[in-house]
């Protein structure tokens, strides 16, 4: 046997055996879905609750499509988006110097971290009031509330990958004379590709949360405020729609923030290869 | 220790520069006081709020409701993590969807619970308790998969029944990845509480800042908001020292 074929051979049985997990994990995935859906539906008809306070598929799937196909969605879904992307712009403009700041003076770094650190622990949405009086209560305030949640995973993101830039690479600025804004996007920005986009992840899923909170207290348009009035007016099947539509839409975001954080940091040249 | 050695010494001396510079804006006029409090009355505004608007009972309730909820989480987490990590291929097909949802916006579902369980504890519970449930379920399986083989099969050559394996082996260690689950349950759940207290107007310290916000008494809710920031930093700080304890690196 050569040495091709022996490897073939112990291949063959060990994709298999691969093949076998892959179709038990799908095989556990649908019937989990089969069984929830099962007991939600089980739960929705057998009266143990309020009547509607959970609706049964029947009522909740045409909610979806009416929800879908009504044009005022997409004007509430165009207003949230453009508060998270604004928030998250705002955060990272401000967070990315900061971080790169608090990385590289390291007294400053100390001097400031234990405020940061408190902050960034704190539940955003109590700053919804002082943000309203600063701002008013308009869309301002929800793009504020998202790059004041946004903020903190970048700043402290980037601060903690400055820690990790390679001293050869600083030291080669340093001979090079390099000014400070030379050094910071020569040296600092190539190697903080990675933790900038962790940080971006990481805020791009709290800056959704801080704008749709904010419009779920105190708003007129956007998703949360969909969700608020379906809420008021008891429409129950309607909430589930818009809160599916919501979960959805946060997932397929971190999936894509994911995807793009893969690309560019596999890109970057301080990446592991 | 001078301040320019002092990390800390030097932040308590901008945040009182900081406080003082509010301080003079708002008396000269040039900030209202409608949007930012002065800090000497933020300050007077916490010594009011703990004798008339009963700051420690709400305080009390938030921590309650937080450990409430940060112990259903750990009894449901640890359970669910190592049956995750007993039945590799549920692991393998639950991981994923776990991830997911500790990224998504959990909080949002808090109208769903107002709709069953009604402007409640029970709704600020459940909450913390999902919310908090989910890093600890997921900790403690990569803890229990990340145990080191040759562990294990000291385990498997003392001839370790499988409780005694679990108890003897697999449990103390994992405990540091444990703990990190159970650590950041509690601030997830510490979190979550304080922010649907604030947004129903319900509950312990969230219930403060919205109330003052409702009847526009300023330094009372800044009052209220910088009491929340401590609270939240005290519990980050002795979380993190105690998980410093655990994990000896």
């Amino acid at each position: 046997m050569t040495a091709v074929e022996r490897s073939a051979a112990v291949a063959a049985p060990a994709r298999a055996a691969r093949q076998s997990v892959e179709r038990r994990v799908l095989v556990i995935r649908i019937v989990t879905i089969a069984l929830l859906a099962g007991c939600w539906e089980a739960l929705a008809r057998s009266g143990l609750l309020y009547q509607g306070v959970v609706p049964s598929f029947v009522l909740i799937v045409p909610a979806l499509i009416d929800l879908l196909t009504a044009p005022m969605l997409y004007r509430h879904l165009w207003v949230t988006t453009g508060e998270v992307l604004s928030g998250l712009a705002i955060a990272t403009a401000l967070a990315v110097p900061l971080g790169i700041l608090f990385g590289a003076r390291r007294f400053l770094g100390r001097v400031v971290s234990p405020y940061v650190n408190a902050l960034a622990t704190t539940p955003k949405i109590v700053f919804l009031p002082i943000v309203m009086l600063l701002v008013g209560i308009g869309p301002e305030s929800k793009i504020a509330l998202g790059a004041l949640s946004a903020f903190f995973p970048v700043v402290l993101s980037t601060a903690a990958g400055v820690q990790h830039v390679s001293l050869v690479h600083l030291n080669v600025g340093r001979s090079f004379n390099l000014t400070i804004w030379q050094m910071v996007r020569k040296i600092y920005l190539p190697s903080l590709v990675q933790p900038i986009l962790t940080g971006l992840r990481l805020g791009l899923g709290v800056a959704i949360i801080g704008v749709l909170l904010g419009e779920i207290k105190l708003s007129n348009a956007g998703l949360g405020f969909l969700a608020n009035d379906y809420y008021n007016l008891y429409r129950i099947p309607h909430l589930y729609a818009v809160l599916i539509l919501i979960f959805a839409l946060a997932v397929a975001a971190n999936a894509l923030m994911g995807l793009v954080a893969k690309k560019l940091g596999s890109q970057a040249p301080d990446a592991p290869r | 220790m001078t301040m320019a050695k002092s990390p800390i010494l030097a932040g308590l001396a901008a945040l009182v520069a900081l406080c003082l510079i509010g301080e003079a804006l708002v008396l000269s006029g040039q900030v209202s006081p409608l949007v930012l409090a002065r800090p000497s009355q933020v300050v007077l505004a916490i010594v009011e709020l703990i004798r008339e608007e009963g700051l420690t009972q709400a305080f009390l309730a938030t921590f309650a409701l937080t450990l409430a909820a940060g112990a259903t989480a750990t009894a449901i987490g640890i359970p669910a993590g190592f049956l995750l990590y007993r039945f590799r291929s549920f692991g393998r097909a639950y991981e994923s969807w776990l991830a997911a949802l500790f990224a998504s916006p959990l909080v949002l579902l808090y109208p769903l619970f107002l709709v069953i369980l009604g402007r409640s504890y029970w709704t600020i519970f459940v909450m913390g308790t999902i919310t908090g449930a989910i890093p600890i379920i997921l900790n403690t399986r990569i803890g229990l998969v990340s145990v080191p083989r040759p562990l294990v099969n000291v385990g498997v050559s003392f001839n370790c029944s499988g409780t005694q394996q679990f108890f003897k082996v697999l449990f103390p260690a994992a405990v540091p990845d444990i703990f990190t689950g159970i650590r950041l349950g509690l601030i997830y759940a510490l979190v979550n509480i304080i922010g649907i207290e604030f947004l129903i107007n319900f509950g312990g310290l969230g219930r403060v800042v919205s109330e003052m916000y409702d009847r526009f008494e300023i330094p009372g809710m800044y009052a209220g908001i910088v009491f929340i920031v401590l609270v939240s930093a005290s519990v980050f700080a002795v979380l993190a020292r105690l998980e410093r304890r655990i994990r000896p690196v």
